[in-house]
């Protein structure tokens, strides 16, 4: 069991770090669509071997189906077939990005490597990350932050609406 | 499998994400990116949940979700009606409000 989850958890960093770095460096958005599609599935691969199923769920219907939908659609409707690349030469982003990824990265592993001594999983219950138990927790405990979570929806599809017509 | 191995993961894809943020000009891609950091965050976020035992991260794993599909219909009309006016989606060409 440890094994398998062990190779699992290879195939998918493998996976998920190379289809990442192909949606950064990709100049053709279609392929870097693509790729996140994959960065998205492995990602939910992960919420499984972290026992979060009615999250991997979630994760493949609204991400990797409609936000991913979504974003082809754009890319299709507007037809573009390369987007414009990287920043001109001499543009500060082109010494900046380096410098603050590695700085983020930096501050992240040192975080992560103060954090991890005796780090472990516990044993989880055995109802951990169902639907009744998110359910429960999402309608009693955190029930106006969902109100407020559907109020933001309703917003954002008013805006984008309003932001994407020609003429109202 | 341990929680820092996972941790590190989601530490990296965040770096990815920002540095495709800063290093790309093309307004999609730059979304995509955005996408990227948001779920690794997420990661972080299921991984402590599963690590103490708490649903609590799970949830707020959930609400991330939510706020990144708003996120992203909100940029890809920003991104529409940016193309209709500009016919490209290039964020150096955005410099009207730059001093």
């Amino acid at each position: 069991m440890v094994v398998l989850e062990t190779i699992g958890f290879i195939v998918l960093t493998t996976l998920a770090l190379t289809s990442a770095i192909v949606v950064v460096f990709h100049r053709t958005p279609i392929i870097s669509a693509l790729a996140l599609a994959f960065n998205l599935v492995a990602i939910a691969g992960f919420y499984l071997l972290l026992n979060a199923q009615f999250l991997a769920l979630l994760q493949v219907i609204v991400y990797a189906g409609a936000i991913m939908v979504l974003i082809l659609f754009v890319i299709m409707l507007l037809s573009i077939s390369s987007e414009s690349g990287l920043h001109k030469s001499g543009a500060i982003q082109r010494v900046m990005a380096p410098l603050l990824a590695l700085g983020c990265a930096a501050a992240m592993g040192f975080a992560v490597y103060r954090g991890s001594e005796g780090a472990r999983f516990v044993v989880s219950s055995t109802d951990f990350g169902t639907v009744r138990n998110i359910g429960t927790d999402l309608f009693t405990t955190f029930f106006y932050a969902f109100e407020a979570i559907s109020l933001l929806l309703v917003v954002a599809m008013i805006g984008a609406v309003l932001l994407a017509k020609r003429r109202l | 499998m341990e929680p820092q191995w996972l941790l590190v993961v989601s530490a990296l894809l965040f770096t990815i994400g920002a540095f495709g943020v800063l290093w790309n000009r093309g307004a999609i891609t730059i979304l995509m990116c955005v996408e990227i950091m948001l779920n690794a965050s997420n990661l972080a976020f299921i991984t402590f949940a599963r690590q103490f035992d708490q649903a609590e991260g799970q949830i707020y794993a959930f609400f991330i979700m939510t706020l990144a599909a708003a996120e992203a219909t909100i940029g890809l009309a920003i991104v529409i009606a940016l193309f209709r006016l500009r016919e490209s989606t290039d964020v150096d060409e955005l410099n009207l409000m730059k001093w």
